[in-house]
């Protein structure tokens, strides 16, 4: 069994963006800000806190999943994934940043690291999502620019184009 | 917000789990998906001195049928659970229910027995519990007890646990032969918070209709159908009875009166949905 005492800082090992990564951590500290104020990886943005918004959704262990729901101990050993892995540093964007960026998915741009995990996470396991489905995850955010049209104008895109033709 | 200081603990069994609950009692809190529990923590309405985690137990992990349930243990996610093959043969209710479970996103965290354990009074799953009168496994040192759905969740956010026991499992009764059942549900955006779910049984000449989101707990209620008789005003009747004897107020998100209309109308939708499904 393991314990991390309370008011003492603990060591956080896992893999973010497939690079091993450490940093220290009080077993209160949320991931967001682990991820944030830690590692700097500043990408991940903080909305609400609770499990609303969506703004704050990463990738663990390959499933999008809220990181202020999440404590930063709880995320030892295992595999994250941020929006700053979507694409090489200075690199091209995915298919999913470009077709964010053609159809203008972005406005304030406060929502959209979120969306983009939660969308990669879907493309991942559904290659050719069909429009439920894409409402469905896109449903677990809130854009308070309301520009869900550009959103889910280029998540259609991408759905329609992804895949090469093999069935889902 | 942040959440307040504790300790957390990370047990490699059952065992050592029910050894911290005996410890700490009231002063702990345990977490498995946490997707209920994050968020009263970061509200700071909940201030366990101790969380003790339990999701990775491999214990807990397994989803099992027995001759007349599915046993779903304490680790089990509510995306693991809805990706489990033939769950709309075996527990056709929980097939339907589970997409409304919160988000895509909640659902790949939170845990089923979880959400029965913290008892939101208009959340889904102990919802589709009470209407089909499952029930809940609860370990402690001093021994495990199963506890009926309705002996279970005593009323908002509050159930019969005691401080030193563990929800290990959940049992949601098996399909039977001949039943049909039906869910629905009025929320202001899909994976809110339900204002009423319902949820229907039809079997055997009798009805069974279960609403959320309006008592402090789910509530269910079974009526007698005459075979071959047409049970329409006498369903209109026992509806409006039902939606009366509920007890809902207004709050911010409806009033009573919206909240009883829906009782009403999509009670009936439900109850014949699951009417033409159990023929």
């Amino acid at each position: 069994m393991r314990k991390l005492s309370q008011g003492e800082r603990h060591r956080v090992s896992f893999t973010l963006n497939g690079k091993t990564v450490s940093g220290w951590a009080e077993p209160r500290m949320l991931l967001t800000d682990f991820l944030r104020q830690e590692l700097g990886e500043t990408g991940t943005h903080v909305g609400c806190e609770h499990g609303v918004c969506g703004a704050c959704t990463v990738r663990i262990d390959g499933d999008a999943v809220r990181a202020c729901l999440c404590l930063a101990v709880q995320a030892e050993g295992r595999s994250v994934d941020t929006v700053e892995g979507l694409a090489e540093h200075d690199g091209p964007l995915s298919a999913l940043q470009q077709a964010f960026r053609k159809h203008h998915a972005l406005q304030c741009g406060y929502c959209t690291p979120g969306i983009l995990m939660s969308l990669s996470d879907l493309f991942e396991r559904t290659p050719h999502p069909d429009e439920d489905q894409l409402r469905d995850v896109v449903g677990g955010h809130l854009c308070r620019c309301t520009g869900y049209a550009g959103i889910m104008a280029a998540a259609r895109e991408v759905a329609g184009e992804q895949g090469g033709g093999d069935a889902d | 917000m942040k959440p307040v200081n504790f300790d957390y603990y990370r047990p490699d069994t059952v065992d050592e789990a029910l050894d911290l609950l005996a410890e700490h009692g009231e002063d702990a809190r345990v977490i498995a998906g946490g997707q209920s529990l994050m968020a009263l923590l970061n509200l700071r309405l909940a201030a366990p001195r101790a969380l003790i985690d339990i999701a990775h137990l491999a214990e807990l992990s397994y989803c099992r049928d027995s001759a007349t349930h599915m046993v779903i243990g304490a680790a089990v996610t509510q995306a693991q659970l809805l990706a489990q093959p033939g769950l709309a043969d075996a527990v056709p209710l929980l097939a339907q229910a589970l997409p409304h479970v919160g988000h895509f996103q909640t659902r790949n965290r939170g845990t089923v027995c979880g959400s029965l354990a913290h008892g939101d009074p208009s959340s889904e799953l102990p919802l589709c519990l009470a209407t089909l009168e499952g029930a809940v496994v609860l370990r402690s040192k001093r021994g495990e007890r199963v506890l009926k759905a309705s002996d279970f969740q005593t009323g908002l956010l509050a159930t019969a646990r005691e401080p030193d026991e563990l929800v290990v499992a959940a049992r949601y009764p098996l399909k039977r032969p001949g039943a049909g059942y039906a869910f629905a549900e009025v929320a202001r955006r899909h994976g809110d918070f339900a204002i009423v779910s319902l949820a229907a049984v039809a079997e055997n000449g009798t009805l069974r209709l279960g609403v959320g989101g309006v008592a402090d707990r789910p509530a269910a209620r079974t009526w007698q159908v005459a075979p071959g008789e047409a049970p329409d005003d006498q369903l209109g009747d026992a509806l409006n009875e039902f939606a009366w004897a509920l007890g809902g107020e207004d709050d911010i998100h409806a009033s009573a009166r919206y909240r009883r209309d829906i009782v009403r109308k999509l009670g009936r939708t439900v109850l014949e949905e699951a009417a033409t499904c159990a023929s």
